[in-house]
């Protein structure tokens, strides 16, 4: 600025050029986001538009019918129900656990450095990729075939980052004046996690979970070759047996069928970003209760 | 002599918990190392299939010289992926120079300009664009920008590098704003306050401060896009028309890495060469992905380094 200083008169000039700018970078990386949002917008009230008329009752309760080219998605939906339900009994005790160890006890050495970096890595493997490790591992080498085990055991570790990282986030959010208030009346390391840390992140973890579990009904690839299947005409009964899921379905009746009226597909395609948006709209909504209500 | 038992109970009680204490820490240094476990599982799994075949069967020169994928083919079945690769870079590299701009504008506008409860809304919506299923993008790809496509440039089909490319855009960009504007966050307020002190504008504070401090992070976070489009199976899997093709313009359809072994997997007997020449793309794929993830890690701790 000292430029402005020495030439005084060409300071009125400079600084109005620096508000202009200002102004103009202002709008334009505002008209960025703007566009980066409206395609999004539009396609959603598009999907509502053509599918909204496929929604009914009937079809939240009916089996496919004729081919899969008319009916509902009753199988579809209580499948991916099984496979969201066995893969968070796996991911949920796992990724708490691993987001305790990274946040109350991890030491800053190499072996935090490397789960932090397998995490990362473990979040960014192509989902194809984890169908490829589901199918030899889970299908073939534990001979669990293709069933609702296999395929949720291979959701599991793929959405694992999501719990670890949201609840490690929660955990760490937990004043260190809290613990140290617990230690010193002696309590353990343990008893302090659970009766102190825990309680103080329940609902943090529990925004986390719904959040894993939008990730979950959404997944396609993965499941594919692990125990998601074309059609089945009864419900799964156990977890040895396959199933139907949403995101499948919806691949299926968009590309693997012909003759389908153009609202099935839309329809399905409605529910489950319905099902994902309120997932985590109420996730969202959570954390923003949460912020409000917080103590410290 | 009377307090002894209860004494005695007490100290039972503390050896209960301190033996807890033990069994836990156990327990949760597992759970703290399943992601380790976990990653190199993959690794093994998909090369116990797919390695054996990389290393002995596969004609590696061919495998990444040669555009012919006909791995049915009789007597003698080839195993060209180029028109794989290409496929996946020439959709990648449209995608980012879609999403590259418009992710770290939008970064730069939430995380810097925005205030208030538009900041709050914008960042809502970008998460909700995060979280739309790949298949949903896929089906938006097949259903809604086909024909718009075909309609706009008066083409044959629509289904192509061009649309591929824009779906995974819209894809990627959301999850590149947030990572984005992380870094953008991890700049200390001090330095933006040290240069609106001296009488900076906002943007010059953003242009002079903000985005050469926050610059490995910056560039982490397109890394970060460029491995999930990379990987990303689905939306291209039903957007790129899916037919083996070395691309030469935007409206050729070509065929990526990932959706070759979505299609094919299920056709192949186990053990085929079909079947372990899909592995050997995984284990290509798995290495990428983390060279990329690896890059990202170095470029943000350094990052790091340099603040503290």
């Amino acid at each position: 600025m000292s430029e402005v200083d020495v030439r005084g008169f060409r300071a009125e000039s400079l600084d109005h050029r620096n508000q202009r700018n200002q102004r103009l970078f202002q709008l334009m990386f505002g008209l960025m986001t703007v566009v980066l949002i409206v395609p999004v917008v539009i396609i959603i009230s598009l999907l509502v538009v053509r599918g909204g008329p496929a929604l009914s009752w009937e079809f939240f309760t009916a089996y496919p019918a004729a081919n899969m080219t008319a009916g509902g998605i009753f199988p579809a939906l209580v499948g991916t129900l099984w496979l969201v339900a066995v893969a968070l009994a796996v991911s949920l005790p796992l990724g708490v656990a691993a987001a305790i160890y990274l946040s109350e006890y991890a030491p800053d050495n190499l072996l935090t450095r490397l789960i932090n970096l397998a995490i990362i890595n473990l979040a960014g493997v192509p989902s194809i990729v984890h169908a490829l490790f589901g199918l030899g591992a889970f299908v073939l080498f534990f001979e669990f075939g293709t069933s609702i085990l296999a395929a949720s055991l291979t959701l599991a570790i793929m959405t694992l980052p999501v719990v670890i990282v949201s609840t490690r986030e929660t955990l760490q959010a937990v004043p260190q004046s809290f613990r140290v208030a617990c230690w010193s009346l002696g309590a353990t390391r343990w008893q302090t996690i659970r009766k102190v840390v825990l309680p103080n992140s329940l609902s943090g973890i529990l925004t986390g979970i719904i959040l894993e579990v939008s990730r979950t009904v959404g997944e396609t690839a993965p499941i594919m070759f692990t125990g998601a299947v074309f059609f089945l005409p009864f419900l799964p009964q156990g977890v040895m047996d396959q199933t139907m899921a949403m995101s499948l379905h919806l691949y299926n009746v968009a590309t693997q069928v012909t003759g389908v009226p153009e609202s099935l597909p839309y329809g399905v395609a409605l529910s489950l970003i319905g099902m994902v948006i309120l997932l985590n709209s109420v996730s969202i909504a959570f954390r923003i209760h949460l912020r409000r209500i917080k103590k410290w | 002599m009377a307090d002894q038992p209860s004494r005695n109970r007490l100290e039972d009680k503390l050896d209960a918990a301190w033996v807890w204490d033990r069994v836990a820490k156990y327990a949760i240094f597992l759970g703290g190392i399943s992601a380790i476990v976990f990653v190199l599982a993959i690794f093994l799994f998909i090369a116990r299939e797919g390695l054996g075949f990389a290393l002995f069967d596969l004609d590696v020169g061919y495998f990444f010289s040669s555009p012919n994928w006909r791995p049915t083919a009789e007597p003698e079945p080839q195993f060209g992926a180029l028109a794989l690769i290409a496929g996946t870079a020439s959709v990648t590299g449209l995608a980012m120079l879609v999403a590259v701009p418009f992710a770290l504008g939008s970064a730069i506008y939430i995380g810097e300009f925005a205030t208030g409860k538009t900041r709050e809304t914008l960042k809502v919506l970008v998460e909700l664009l995060a979280a739309t299923p790949s298949v949903v993008w896929g089906f938006i790809g097949l259903t809604i920008l086909n024909p718009l496509i075909i309609e706009v440039f008066d083409v044959p089909v629509g289904l192509t590098v061009l649309n591929a490319g824009v779906i995974l855009g819209l894809m990627a960009a959301p999850i590149m704003a947030t990572i984005a504007e992380d870094a953008l966050k991890a700049v200390p307020d001090t330095y933006r306050e040290a240069a609106e002190a001296m009488g900076a504008t906002r943007w010059q504070v953003i242009r002079q401060v903000v985005l050469p401090s926050a610059k490995n992070g910056l560039v982490a976070a397109v890394l970060l896009g460029v491995g999930r489009g990379f990987g990303e199976t689905m939306a291209v899997l039903m957007a790129s028309g899916h037919s083996v093709n070395l691309p030469t313009s935007p409206f050729d359809s070509v065929r990526a890495l990932t959706a070759t072994i979505a299609s094919e997997l299920g056709e192949t007997a186990q053990g085929s060469d079909h079947y372990r020449v899909l592995f050997t793309l995984g284990i290509l794929l798995f290495l990428v992905t983390f060279v990329i993830n690896l890059l990202a890690d170095v470029l943000v701790r350094r990052g790091d380094k340099k603040q503290a």
